[in-house]
């Protein structure tokens, strides 16, 4: 049985389809690229998996139970985090507080109202962990809004990963990096172990390479193209839909 | 709301050494409040004195929904104001006693905070802004309305409290040091809650709500709490105003209170606990003395606060923080 099963999902706004039917499923430990042009409806399909979108029409299935339209922290509550494109950390906060933060929702101890935050140092030593597998380690007592940009996109990942999600939803992770940025990001990627479903919208084929297993390619709010990288690169409808597109698949 | 915190992002050891230099101020003003009665401290000041003390507790109760969680409400006023009157209508018709009337103030007002917070938390930035000042003008109009129950535009009339059974809150003396420990104990709280676990999600809610619901916090749930947990304490504020002033008038609900608070939070410094009870210090003195001077006083502290808001967002503590890194600069 698929782990993740989305059935004919619509999301309007206004009189606007952004997405018209999307179907698909994703097993268990799969790694599973979405692909498509600006506006092809990646983000929104996140949304809906996420749960800051309602779907309009159709269903969410999470190990075949029905999760459509929850909220996003009862999502997250079953497994699933998603991270965002933009405005995604929290800008005031220093590194490490941006961490520790994921670390106190899957303790659950954010209702601790009395006790001191001094008493909780192995919280501190778990943020610092996760800082060293993104290469933010020198960086845990900058604040958060004093980040390069290519960092930024790291403590990102870090705080998405703090939360030890069964699912996780990456958008554009890579979007803004350097190469070595990028390649530090995809070799971090590449050692997530299989307990864990990756879904990651990348527009970078090299990367898509490097990690997916299967190619989704949305168009028009629909799935146009589903399977290996090598198929859906090799696939002339896809070529069609990005030919003449800034960002067609190199 | 980023801009108006003075959340601390210099080095560590910067922060050690302000945290030190506060602790050593913080006792030093403490030991001062404690010992200068002794020393022949005019009536007049102790009573000023008194009146800044419940108002800082009123301004910190309000930073904990707007400096730290970055909830704007124009209508905290409501529940200082809920605290006096549950309060003193506790004490006209049922029991002297402080502890009694004091309990009953505090449930009172968080009750009504779970049913105005229940439906004001939903809406963020100015619609929250918006609703709260409405709730608050509809408690308003109950104390002012009701006059069988409030006593109206007369305000209630409070007999005095006793403690315990014994009449200890007579005098001003009594009051001050009673005032005092109520103030020194609901810094520690809020210290405590802002230190907190709870505290931090506090923090990353005023930061990114959205974010705050995708690592999985119920962002509603906590902006609820922290807004029933400061209409306490301004309940709290309110219930020692009302019981020492054996007087409360339906003024103190009106939005004018509220807005007068929330510029002794922003005058002193948003986002932390010292700014504003610096705020309710300078605010509540410039009333004072403006006032003995001139009948257009609010309109100079207005202009002050534009003046002051305008060279320093974050406020008067802000200010003296950036003057204290620069001298460190010099002398080093
Ligand atoms: N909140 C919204 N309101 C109106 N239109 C939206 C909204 N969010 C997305 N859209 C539209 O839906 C379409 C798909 O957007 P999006 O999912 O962000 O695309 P992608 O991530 O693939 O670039 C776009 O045309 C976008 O303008
Ligand atoms: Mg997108």
């Amino acid at each position: 049985m698929s782990q993740l099963a989305v059935e004919e999902i619509w999301k309007s706004f206004g009189g606007f389809h952004a997405l018209g039917g999307v179907t698909l499923s994703v097993a268990s430990g799969e790694r599973r690229a979405i692909i498509g042009v600006n506006g092809a409806g990646k983000s929104t399909f996140f949304s809906i998996i996420g749960g800051q979108l309602r779907p309009t029409s159709g269903r969410v299935l999470l190990d075949g139970e029905q999760v459509t339209g929850l909220p996003p922290h009862k999502m997250w509550a079953r497994g699933v985090t998603r991270t965002f494109q933009r405005n995604a950390i929290f800008p005031g906060l220093d590194v490490r507080q941006n961490v520790r933060l994921a670390i106190l929702a899957r303790r659950r101890m954010g209702s601790r109202i009395l006790a001191g935050a001094g008493r909780h140092s192995h919280i501190d030593d778990e943020a610092d962990a996760i800082l060293g597998r993104l290469e933010l380690c020198g960086r845990a007592n900058v604040a958060a809004c004093d980040l390069a940009y290519g960092e930024h996109r790291q403590l990102e990942i870090a705080i998405a990963l703090a939360g030890e999600p069964r699912i996780l939803l990456l958008d554009e992770p890579t979007a803004g990096m350097s190469p070595a940025e990028t390649q530090a990001m995809v070799a971090m990627l590449a050692q997530l172990p299989r307990t864990l479903t990756l879904l990651i919208v990348e527009h970078d084929m090299d990367v898509v390479f490097a990690i997916a297993d299967s190619v989704s390619v949305l168009h028009q709010g629909r799935v146009l193209v589903e399977g290996s990288p090598s198929e859906v690169q090799a696939d002339p409808r896809v070529a069609e839909v990005y030919f003449g597109q800034v960002e067609a698949p190199q | 709301m980023a801009e108006t915190t003075a959340i601390a992002t210099t080095a560590p050891a910067d922060r050690a050494v302000a945290r030190r230099l506060g602790w050593s101020v913080g006792a030093a003003v403490l030991v001062g409040l404690v010992v200068a009665p002794q020393f022949g401290l005019p009536p007049y000041i102790m009573s000023l004195v008194i009146e800044v003390m419940i108002f800082a507790i009123f301004a910190m109760s309000l930073d904990l929904l707007l400096g730290y969680t970055g909830l704007v409400s124009l209508g905290h006023a409501a529940f200082f104001a809920t605290g006096s009157y549950a309060a003193g209508l506790a004490a006209k018709f049922l029991t002297h006693e402080l502890v009694v009337t004091t309990v009953i103030g505090l449930v009172v007002s968080m009750v009504l905070a779970v049913a105005i917070g229940w439906l004001s938390i939903r809406l963020s930035g100015f619609y929250f802004l918006m609703i709260t000042f409405a709730f608050g003008q509809m408690i308003y109009s109950v104390a002012y309305r009701w006059n069988w129950l409030t006593g109206g535009s007369d305000g209630l009339n409070i007999p005095a409290a006793t403690f315990f059974g014994a009449h200890v809150l007579g005098s001003r003396l009594q009051i001050y040091y009673t005032v005092l420990v109520g103030f020194v104990i609901c810094f520690m709280l809020m210290r405590r809650i802002v230190g907190s676990p709870f505290g931090e999600v506090l923090a990353g809610i005023r930061e990114n709500p959205r974010r705050m619901r995708a690592i999985g916090f119920d962002v509603r749930g906590y902006r609820l709490a922290v807004f029933v947990i400061g209409a306490g304490f301004a309940a709290f504020a309110g219930i020692l105003n009302a019981q020492f002033n054996f007087f409360v008038a339906p003024d103190s609900a009106h939005w004018t209170e509220s807005a007068s608070v929330l510029v002794m939070v922003l005058v002193g410094g948003a986002g932390t606990l010292v700014g504003p009870v610096i705020g309710a210090g300078v605010v509540i003195m410039l009333q004072n003395w403006l006032s003995s001077y001139t009948q257009y006083w609010s309109l100079f502290l207005g202009l002050l606060f534009i003046v002051l808001i305008t060279i320093a967002r974050d406020g008067i503590l802000g200010l003296a923080g950036r003057g204290w890194q620069r001298l460190r600069r010099g002398v080093a």
